[in-house]
């Protein structure tokens, strides 16, 4: 049988109720949202149901809304059935002030680098995670570069003008 | 007339063909001062280090091959080998990250050593001015020569080149031993 978003928003609801919300399918992807403790307990789920077997993370990454108080920071899985060769997307939300998340390194291996990615450019502290330090920015970078309130332009040049080059 | 004959009035004494340097000539000898020896020799045997990160690196290679053949300029042999070479050729964007290798890289040169920043992104950081890109890599090692483009054609490559060439040719064989150059390795960091 090979799987539907209907099909696998039923069994979501039925095992996790009223926990998974903000179902929707933009460009006919499932996304889902769950409360950020839950993270583990979905995946794992998804993972472990034989007829959904979620079973590889093909993305990790968070996104930054600062219009969002409370809810700065999304963290967004992608996941793929192999068997069926069916995707969907996952996401929690947290506190930018707090923003302590579960790691999932140990139930999918992909996660240890791109966990490592999102914490580097989010600053989101994946909890348990056995590495976590800076891996595509130079180590002494003391700020978080894609959160909104960062400038793109490297801030320590002098020599572009303003006007020229607008910034 | 070539149509670009306007780039060459003005001062550029650059020429492919030197007549040699200045001197007394006789039958069966010629005396000269002993650095202009030095200096014509090292010009023409330039050892070039290739250190291309990105597209100059592919215009780079061109200019290597067949058609454009830098090896006419005394630049035979590419070498990965530091220690050996005498000019550093830094192609591409170099991100802060790969900051510390090119300064590396650098440092095991042995002296005389000279470097050329070529394209944009070496010369400037070019069109990446953002928080991840060395902005020019002047910023942590001295450059003798910037070749402009993005990436700069083969010409531009060649001409690059052949102001090394000027600048070994005519440098004073006491240079390296200066203040000047002491300082101006100092706000380096470079000892």
């Amino acid at each position: 049988m090979s799987l539907t978003n209907d099909y696998i928003k039923s069994k979501l609801t039925e095992k996790f109720g009223d926990q998974v919300t903000n179902f929707e399918e933009p460009y006919h992807m499932l996304s889902f949202e769950a409360p950020k403790d839950m993270n583990l307990k979905v995946m794992q789920y998804l993972y472990d149901e034989p007829d959904l077997s979620f079973r590889f993370l093909t993305d990790l990454c968070a996104v930054h809304y600062p219009d969002n108080p409370g809810r700065e920071l999304a963290i967004v899985y992608h996941l793929h059935s192999l068997v069926d060769n069916f995707r969907i997307r996952f996401k929690v939300f947290t506190d930018i002030n707090t923003p302590d998340v579960f790691t999932s390194a140990n139930l999918f291996s992909a996660a240890n680098w791109m966990e490592r990615e999102t914490y580097d450019f989010y600053g989101v502290n994946f909890v348990g995670h056995p590495n976590l330090k800076r891996i595509l920015n130079v180590d002494e970078m003391d700020y978080f570069p894609m959160r909104r309130e960062f400038p793109l332009e490297d801030q320590t040049r002098i020599d572009k003008d303003d006007d020229m080059f607008g910034r | 007339m070539r149509p670009v004959q306007y780039n060459l009035t003005g001062e550029n004494n650059i020429k492919l063909l030197e007549e040699g340097p200045e001197g007394y000539s006789g039958e069966g000898y010629f005396a000269t001062t002993l650095d202009k020896v030095v200096g014509l020799a090292r010009k023409n045997s330039i050892w070039p280090l290739p250190f291309a990160t990105s597209c100059c690196g592919i215009e780079f290679m061109a200019t290597m091959a067949a058609n454009y053949d830098m090896s006419r300029f005394g630049a035979e042999r590419m070498a990965f080998s530091p220690r050996q070479c005498d000019l550093m050729m830094v192609m591409g964007t170099i991100a802060k990250k790969m900051g510390p290798i090119v300064k590396q890289v650098y440092l095991q040169m042995a002296e005389p050593r000279w470097v050329l920043a070529m394209g944009a992104c070496a010369s400037s950081g070019g069109i990446f001015d953002t928080y991840s890109v060395l902005q020019g890599i002047d910023q942590i090692i001295p450059v003798d020569v910037y070749i402009p483009g993005c990436p700069p054609r083969p010409e531009a490559v060649i001409d690059g080149f052949m102001r090394v060439q000027d600048l070994v040719g005519k440098e004073s064989l006491r240079r390296r031993n200066g203040e000047r150059y002491k300082e101006l390795m100092e706000s380096y960091g470079i000892q």
